[in-house]
């Protein structure tokens, strides 16, 4: 009887997920925009945050002025667990409804997506992560890594430290340790990190943490202890930081000298440490607190009405932000590929376009209720799909995060060479890579 | 009704030997491998892509992994690294050598990976059961750390991941962006399928019973004459072969490009629990477990938005991991010895519907 | 040449040379390895009684370590938070024994093992669809544990000891020893013992199986709750942390699956191990051998005592 029951059940299941999965998405009178987010597995703590945030401007829009452009945005979270499997099942059920732009959210999806985008005619949004080749647009027409790369991050990093030390040069002799997600993401920066080693005559240290070592880091710090470096950078993600946070403390390393990149700046990170924390570092894109009419409409229009899945507390907190800021390059480049093609109800090529010719410049940012937010995009164009724009240094006071800077510059001259290196070099490795064929917009 | 054996006489040693002694089975798999290529001209991109090339590559490793634990009863957790070594072997032979077929590269880099399974294999003669698993734990993780610290490896990419360069086969792009699904679809079937006659044979001939006698008393077998480390290493080599080129295919034909995380410990334990759900030492339970673990969370993921339940997209992925935990140990209730034994039960009854013995 | 002096001398001249941080190294892994023989600890208690390989002690740690913070963010005091989370942790261990164990009595090890299996998917949904998947700040400073840090001036440098993790180490060896008292000294343990040594001969002389199995699975409970305290004190709670139960297997073979004192010894042997390992020879290879190091000791040790230090060797009869 038992086995009856169990071919029943399992004919009805066939049955319901082949008619789920021949169903086509409807006629379009929206405007799609799929997020890939995580807000379950081991790095859910930056996921969630982020996925809160981008979706919630999306919702603000859609709530407060009925879209873009008139249009409704239809906005479809798929989750991926930072797991590159969920991530290709995720791009394979959105590919078919018409998206504007994909967010892949992880280092490994976009290098996944990377080659299929121009044939799926999708461009790739991949904010200040993936891979920072595709900055150079003749080689990637298809993907986006705006407002900077990890190489920009670094120099910039360099940059904050070189205005301490009263110039790069009295960096002579001196060592720098950094500590690193022992991953694609994490070893980047190093071939900078080895450049500026010789260019200044300071000695690298590396501390590499694998996945699985993520909350312990021990040895990492102990060694740490014993080779004194004179400052820390790190590049962690996920649990790793809040423990690296933890254990400088603890290791007593001052902590006004270990500086994270922006994915390492959350306000977790930070908090975990406690009040030992203070003083420690992150380069951030993005606007710190709610105190920017923006917010105060996500606030009135998406929190408060119960439409956020985001905690009252953990609102407008630098990851929040930080989606928020994904969402307004998402928005703002559906704007423009409006204005450029004439369409209201623009796809994949258009917003390419629209990303193509992106300009947020400090009276746009204004406009928005934004104001200060972020730098002004002004640099995106056919040739720089991301435009090497300036980010800032803030600082943990032991509650949260304060802007100690102002917007650095990157050093675009000792980046660029990189960059056009790793693109011709990828193009080289991946023979038969197609030649760009599409044409160049004016930047608006 | 339809499913009798009636006036099917076995006049030879042979046939009563056979793998399908049944008339209707012989036709049912005929049938159902002329389906499996039609579908590959039928469905759509989502289904190829999301759903049947990945089912049919995690089976291959599936059987790779039965073979070792199934047949020869070794336990292996380092099924991820297994096939992550076949990946990045393909990659570096097709680097050096960009104008053989990638086919051919896809199909030799098992032989890499069977080389490494020989290596890990080799403490499996004094050591048994969990014990063994752990151990080859330690081949997981070294491995994995070699994925990402050997950048040779990743032929110094700046990503540290593969990157799946364009090849073709007769003028058809089979690997890179530019493959359509169908294509890749049916290069995997056809290989699956090659591979799984393969396997049928060597577990069937004398080999198998072999592994299979080390499998249920590894010193009753030595004492008839069974030599035990070359069998026990011998089944790590095919076991690791056959990872091998699901990981490479896994790579060139699905992915497009890993990074080292792709062949992480997650992966040999999902290979393992298809193996357990769908039967240890059976083929065909292989399939089964493959189609359960890898296809039931994509259903239960896509089909309720389908239906209009509106739910958060987190709150689904939380209840699938609830759902297929549940329906795991369900299973196991149900059916200890797997999807196979299920199978096997209902051609029981079917073959004396309806007539209850 | 310079490759054998680094490897054979530059470590040890360091040791002689740098004897504080040596003595740090070494309390650090004693630290680690102690966190990892709880966690260890955890799957003997349970294999021993009832040859389950429970895969799921990881996520228990973690379920468990939510179930606390979750408690208290919810507006319970400290204490009964404690309280209702072992509560917890029994009505789980029931429940397990009840929907997961009791169908499966005699089934093969390995389909047990597939069960925690299940059971691990099924609590990483749960608990997250309850929790929710962001990090938790454990509730240190509530339960009294102290903070902060002593510095001893001792070898020429300094030795610094988290207060932490002191009262790791007492509040672990307390438990360990209660344990081992409980498990020798009482009715229930005897009759524990007797399960581990033979599940038939046990029932026939009316030991209860069932009630047994339901109080391992507590004791593990317990276990995983107190190991996810001190773990998500010394880093956060979060659903990252179940990967180190993975960090138990090498300290099981090491000290063999049925041994509370192999746990205990092969955990800080791992633990001293990996991190002497890590920083002396570490650097050498570019770092990060923390992941494997602890798996190739154990597969070390196996070569030579093939069910681990104190494991119980078995004796095959055809």
């Amino acid at each position: 009887m038992r086995l009856k029951y169990l071919i029943l059940g399992a004919a009805f299941a066939g049955l319901v997920s082949v008619d789920a999965l021949t169903t086509k998405a409807d006629a379009q009178d929206s405007i799609y925009v799929p997020l890939l987010t995580y807000r379950t597995g081991p790095f859910a703590n930056s996921g969630i945050p982020l996925a809160n945030g981008m979706r919630d401007y999306l919702v603000m829009l859609n709530e407060r002025d009925g879209g873009i452009g008139g249009v409704k945005l239809n906005i479809e979270e798929c989750e991926t667990g930072y797991d590159t499997k969920k991530g290709v099942e995720c791009y394979e059920s959105i590919k078919g409804k018409n998206p504007t732009v994909i967010n892949p959210y992880s280092t490994g999806i976009t290098l996944q997506l990377i080659p299929k985008a121009a044939v799926d005619k999708i461009p790739i949004l991949s904010m200040a992560y993936g891979l920072s080749a595709s900055a150079v647009g003749e080689k990637f027409p298809w993907i986006f890594n705006p407002p900077a790369t990890y190489w920009d991050g670094l120099s910039m990093i360099f940059r904050y430290i070189g205005g301490k030390e009263g110039g790069l040069d009295k960096l002579k002799g001196k060592t720098i340790g950094f500590i690193f997600l022992e991953s694609g993401y994490g070893r980047e920066p190093l071939p900078l990190l080895n450049q500026f080693a010789k260019d200044y005559g300071f000695n690298v240290k590396e501390y590499s943490v694998a996945g699985k070592e993520m909350q312990d880091q021990s040895a990492q710090w102990l060694s740490v202890r014993r080779d004194r470096p004179d400052w820390m950078i790190m590049w962690g993600w996920g649990a790793m930081n809040p423990t690296a946070v933890k254990r400088a403390a603890e290791n007593g390393y001052p902590m006004d000298h270990f500086v994270g990149i922006w994915w390492s700046g959350s306000d977790d990170d930070a908090r975990g440490g406690g009040k030992e924390a203070k003083g420690y570092l992150s380069l951030n894109i993005n606007g710190i607190g709610d105190n920017y009419p923006a917010l105060k409409d996500i606030k009135k229009h998406v929190v408060d009405t119960g439409k956020s899945q985001v905690d009252k507390e953990k609102f407008a907190e630098n990851l929040y932000n930080r989606g928020i800021y994904n969402s307004v390059l998402i928005a703002e480049a559906i704007r423009n590929a409006q204005k450029l093609s004439g369409k209201k109800v623009v796809a994949g090529p258009e917003v390419r376009r629209g990303l193509e010719s992106l300009t947020i410049s400090e009276a746009r940012w204004k406009e928005l209720g934004l104001s200060g937010f972020g730098a002004p995009i002004t640099n995106v164009s056919c040739a720089d799909h991301n435009g090497h724009h300036s980010a800032y240094m803030q600082q943990w006071d032991g509650a949260k995060w304060v802007k100690i800077s102002d917007w650095i510059a990157p050093m675009k001259d000792k980046v660029r060479p990189l960059l056009e290196k790793d693109a011709d070099d990828y193009v080289t490795k991946n023979a038969g890579w197609p030649k760009r064929t599409e044409p160049c917009d004016k930047s608006s | 009704m339809f499913y009798r054996e009636v006036g099917q006489y076995k006049t030879s040693y042979a046939s009563d030997l056979a793998i399908f002694p049944i008339l209707q089975d012989r036709i049912g798999i005929i049938v159902i491998v002329i389906a499996a290529y039609v579908l590959g001209w039928t469905a759509n991109d989502f289904v190829l892509n999301a759903m049947m090339i990945p089912f049919l590559i995690f089976t291959l490793a599936a059987i790779g992994l039965n073979i070792l634990t199934g047949y020869t009863g070794l336990l292996s957790l380092g099924t991820g690294a297994f096939m992550g070594v076949g990946a990045y072997a393909c990659y570096k032979l097709t680097t050096y050598f960009p104008g053989v077929n990638i086919i051919i590269w896809i199909i030799a880099s098992g032989f890499f990976s069977a080389l490494v399974g020989i290596i890990f294999g080799l403490p499996s003669l004094r050591i048994k059961g969990f014990y063994l698993a752990v151990a080859t734990l330690a081949a997981q993780f070294f491995l994995e750390w070699c994925f990402i610290r050997i950048p040779w490896l990743y032929n110094y990419n700046t990503s540290a991941a593969i990157e799946v360069p364009s090849r073709t086969l007769f003028g058809i792009p089979v690997t890179g962006a530019n493959a359509t699904a169908e294509t890749r679809y049916l290069i995997v079937l056809t290989i699956v399928i090659a591979m799984t006659w393969t396997a049928s044979n060597i577990v069937h001939g004398r080999i198998g019973r072999m592994w299979m006698a080390v499998r249920d008393m590894d010193i009753a077998a030595e004492l008839m004459g069974i030599r035990l480390l070359p069998t026990k290493l011998l089944a790590f080599a095919v076991s690791s072969f056959y990872c091998g080129v699901a990981g490479a295919m896994l790579v060139f034909l699905w992915y497009g490009g890993a990074e080292s995380t792709v062949f992480s410990i997650n992966q040999s334990f999902s290979i393992l629990f298809m193996v357990i759900i769908g039967g240890l030492g059976s083929l065909l339970g292989s399939y089964f477990g493959a189609a359960l673990i890898f296809m039931l969370p994509i259903v239960l993921r896509f089909v309720p938005p389908h239906l209009g339940i509106p739910v958060h997209a987190a709150t689904v992925e939380h209840i699938t991991f609830m759902v297929v935990g549940a329906l795991i140990v369900f299973f196991l209730i149900v059916e200890p010895h797997g999807l196979a034994r299920l199978w096997q039960i209902a051609k029981q009854k079917l073959r004396v519907w309806p007539y209850p013995y | 040449m310079d490759i054998l002096y680094k490897v054979l001398i530059d470590p040890f001249a360091q040791m002689v040379a740098a004897p504080d941080l040596l003595v740090q190294t070494l309390w650090e892994g004693l630290v680690g390895g102690m966190l990892y023989a709880l966690i260890a600890l955890g799957f003997v208690l349970i294999f021993k009684a009832s040859g389950v390989f429970n895969f799921a002690q990881g996520i228990m740690v973690v379920f468990a370590a939510l179930t606390l913070v979750g408690l208290h963010t919810a507006g319970l005091p400290a204490f009964a938070a404690l309280a209702l989370t072992i509560v917890v942790m029994f009505a789980l261990a029931w429940s397990i024994e009840r929907i997961v164990l009791r169908p499966l009595i005699n089934q093969p090890d390995i389909i047990l093992f597939m069960a925690t299996f299940g059971l691990t998917y099924f609590l990483i949904g749960f608990g997250e669809l309850i929790f929710g998947g962001d990090p938790k700040i454990m509730i240190t400073e509530e339960l009294y544990l102290p903070k902060g840090r002593i510095n001893i001036p001792a070898f020429g440098g300094i030795v610094s000891l988290q207060k932490l993790d002191i009262a790791a180490a007492i509040i672990a060896s307390a438990m360990v020893a209660c344990l081992s008292v409980f498990f020798s000294k009482t009715r229930i343990g005897r009759a524990l013992r007797a399960v581990a040594d033979s599940h038939k001969a046990a029932l026939s002389v009316g030991i209860s199986l069932e009630q047994i199995w339901v109080i391992v699975w507590f004791a593990a409970g317990l276990v995983a709750l107190v190991t996810g305290i001190m773990w998500g004190a010394r880093s956060d709670v979060s659903f990252a942390l179940d990967v180190i139960a993975l960090k138990a297997l090498p300290v099981l073979i090491l000290g063999g699956f049925t041994s509370i004192p192999g746990a205990i010894v092969g955990g800080l042997i791992v633990g001293v191990g990996e991190k002497i390992a890590e920083f002396y020879w570490g650097p050498l290879i570019g770092g990060g051998t923390d992941s494997w190091f602890a798996f190739v000791i154990a597969l070390v040790f196996l070569l030579f005592w093939p069910h681990g230090l104190f494991g119980e060797k078995i004796i095959e009869r055809i």
